[in-house]
């Protein structure tokens, strides 16, 4: 099943001086088990647009197909439990998100309300502390305690202890230093490998190349493209005309002179056996 | 929840938005008192025009004025209905036990319906048109005064300004940690009241331990900055009367001598 979104629009405090079109007439469709990359600058509708694949907020007008339930205007934040339980959202800056005593409590929190029995509960969150790189005796500290990664962290098993089939990420990297970044988009992108679908908005143009299959660019509340990767960073016009980057292996490919490469590469991969070709040739 | 206080500042361009917030403020607080001053039908006429023409004044939406209104609907209409049937006098037209309906009765509540609706009415003008700074720093100034005995007028104003600053603030964070936990499935709308006050706790707690967090941090940039309270602090943004405030005040010179000539006395 595809997740599908038809002519979504949405506008913040309609109706008031302070309307501002959040999302305009965004339709597109993703498919399930895949890895998607939603980019675009700051205020161009990425995280409202994060918002709807779970009904946090619901279109002004449009519709949304997701894990077998249809979100229209109509929909209200009642019975809306099935749908959380399969797509989960990790906002922005989730660490403020954590309230519980301790940090094996507050990871067992999602999992609790969606009808795991306390057992099983504490045994995913056991295995999801681990998962996102923590020992096992932070389980019993207060989250209050951690440093602002660590919290990072619990926050995101928080959130996939109760494993959702579609996992949407608000930037969860922003703030990491590299290794922990590294970290958390491999446990994605490992998560996805297992069956999941993940969609996530980064800034960060090396993980889409490395990550993405499928890549949407969304300026002021519109979607302006949907496409591979390699399609996305072919066209180096295109992106400087939309303030885009590029990711740092074809801006280095580019300063390399007199090396001849078939096509950009986008990862650091691709760009070490494209040199490989160039020097044994 | 924080729209019945402050924050109710709609952005607009006209006159009214251009004088400044200390005439507004105090030409809201001379109508008020001067609302009771009105007692027949021309000087309640003359006050309900008045208040009419500073909405107009705002060009807003009337859909501004009737939200300014409509939280308090029910005591105008509670305080207008006690007046209607617990006054006596004049002619009685009606009578059961305790409760009469008299010319006087009649009267009295249709006044008290004006009185209550233009102050809100005027309150509203007021809020819609000055920034909840500006606000402050027009409350500050009528305190000065308060200085000869002591009172700590720039702590009190700092104190409302920062509070005004972070009201929406707050608000976006409820919001948002709201939102985190409805994506980790609690939920705020079902249950009875046990439930309810439960479902309540990964709200506070988060909103709690963010607003110290922020707290610290502006006190911290504060002192790193250098302030230190009250002795010889200049103004950012700086009030300047004008002839428009002037001619403002006029207004209400005005309407005191209307009042003062149609009034019963
Ligand atoms: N709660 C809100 N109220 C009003 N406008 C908002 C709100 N949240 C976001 N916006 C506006 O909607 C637009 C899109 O915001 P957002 O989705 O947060 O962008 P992004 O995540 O891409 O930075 C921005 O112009 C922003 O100012
Ligand atoms: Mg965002």
């Amino acid at each position: 099943m595809s997740i599908k979104f038809e002519d979504v629009s949405y506008i913040y405090s309609p109706d008031t001086p302070l309307e501002k079109k959040g999302l305009d007439n965004v339709s597109f469709e993703l498919q399930e088990g895949s890895f998607n990359a939603i980019i675009g600058h700051t205020g161009s509708g990425k995280s409202t647009l994060m918002q709807h694949f779970n009904a946090l907020i619901r279109p002004t007008s449009g519709k949304i197909e997701i894990a077998g339930t249809t979100i229209t205007p109509e929909t209200t934040n009642k019975n809306l439990k099935e749908l959380r339980r399969h797509v989960s959202l990790v906002f922005q800056f989730p660490e403020a998100q954590l309230f519980e005593n301790t940090v094996i409590d507050d990871i067992a929190f999602g999992p609790k309300n969606f009808g795991y029995d306390n057992e099983k509960a504490f045994a995913s969150a056991r295995f999801w502390l681990k998962k996102v790189g923590l020992p096992e005796e932070i389980g019993k500290r207060s989250p209050f305690e951690l440093s602002g990664g660590q919290m990072r962290r619990v926050a995101i098993a928080g959130v996939m202890a109760y494993e959702p089939e579609i996992l949407c990420l608000d930037e969860p990297a922003a703030g990491l230093d590299p290794e922990a970044r590294e970290q958390m988009m491999a446990l994605f992108s490992e998560y996805q490998k297992e069956g999941h679908t993940v969609i996530l908005v980064t800034h960060n143009m090396d993980d889409v190349a490395n990550y993405a299959e499928n890549v949407l660019v969304m300026e002021h509340g519109k979607m302006i493209k949907q496409a591979t990767p390699r399609e996305i960073f072919k066209d180096r016009n295109w992106l400087q005309e939309h303030h885009l980057e590029e990711p740092k292996p074809s801006l280095f490919a580019t300063k390399l002179q007199n090396y001849h490469f078939a096509k950009l590469p986008l990862t650091i991969a691709d760009l070490v056996k494209d040199i490989e070709t160039n020097l044994k040739g | 929840m924080s729209k019945i206080l402050i924050g109710r500042y709609v952005a607009g361009d006209s006159i009214i938005y251009r004088m400044d917030p200390r005439g507004k403020l105090l030409a809201t607080i001379i109508f008020i008192l001067f609302v009771f001053l009105a007692n027949n039908p021309v000087s309640y006429l003359i006050v309900t025009i008045f208040s009419i023409a500073a909405v107009a004044a705002t060009k807003l939406k009337p859909k501004v004025f009737w939200d300014g209104v409509k939280p308090l609907i029910w005591l105008i209409l509670f305080t207008s209905f006690l007046q209607l049937f617990f006054s006596v006098g004049g002619t009685v037209y009606w009578q059961w036990t305790i409760f009469a309906l008299s010319s006087y009765g009649i009267t009295n509540a249709i006044y008290i319906f004006i009185r209550f609706t233009v102050i809100i009415l005027i309150s509203t003008v007021m809020t819609v048109t000055t920034k909840p700074l500006e606000i402050a720093d027009a409350i500050e100034w009528l305190l000065k005064p308060l200085k000869i005995i002591h009172v700590p007028v720039d702590k009190i104003a700092l104190i409302m300004s920062i509070a005004l600053r972070f009201v929406p603030t707050l608000f976006d964070e409820t919001l948002k940690i709201m939102n985190a936990q409805r994506s980790r499935g609690a939920d705020f709308n079902n249950g009875g009241l046990v439930t309810r006050a439960k479902a309540i706790t990964p709200l506070l707690v988060p909103l709690f331990i963010n607003s110290l967090e922020t707290a610290i941090d502006l006190s911290t940039a504060m002192e790193s900055r250098g302030y230190r309270g009250d002795q010889g602090r200049t103004k950012f943004r700086i009030l300047k009367w004008s002839n428009v405030d002037l001619i403002n005040l006029c207004y209400f010179i005005l309407l005191l001598g209307l009042l003062l000539i149609f009034r019963t006395h």
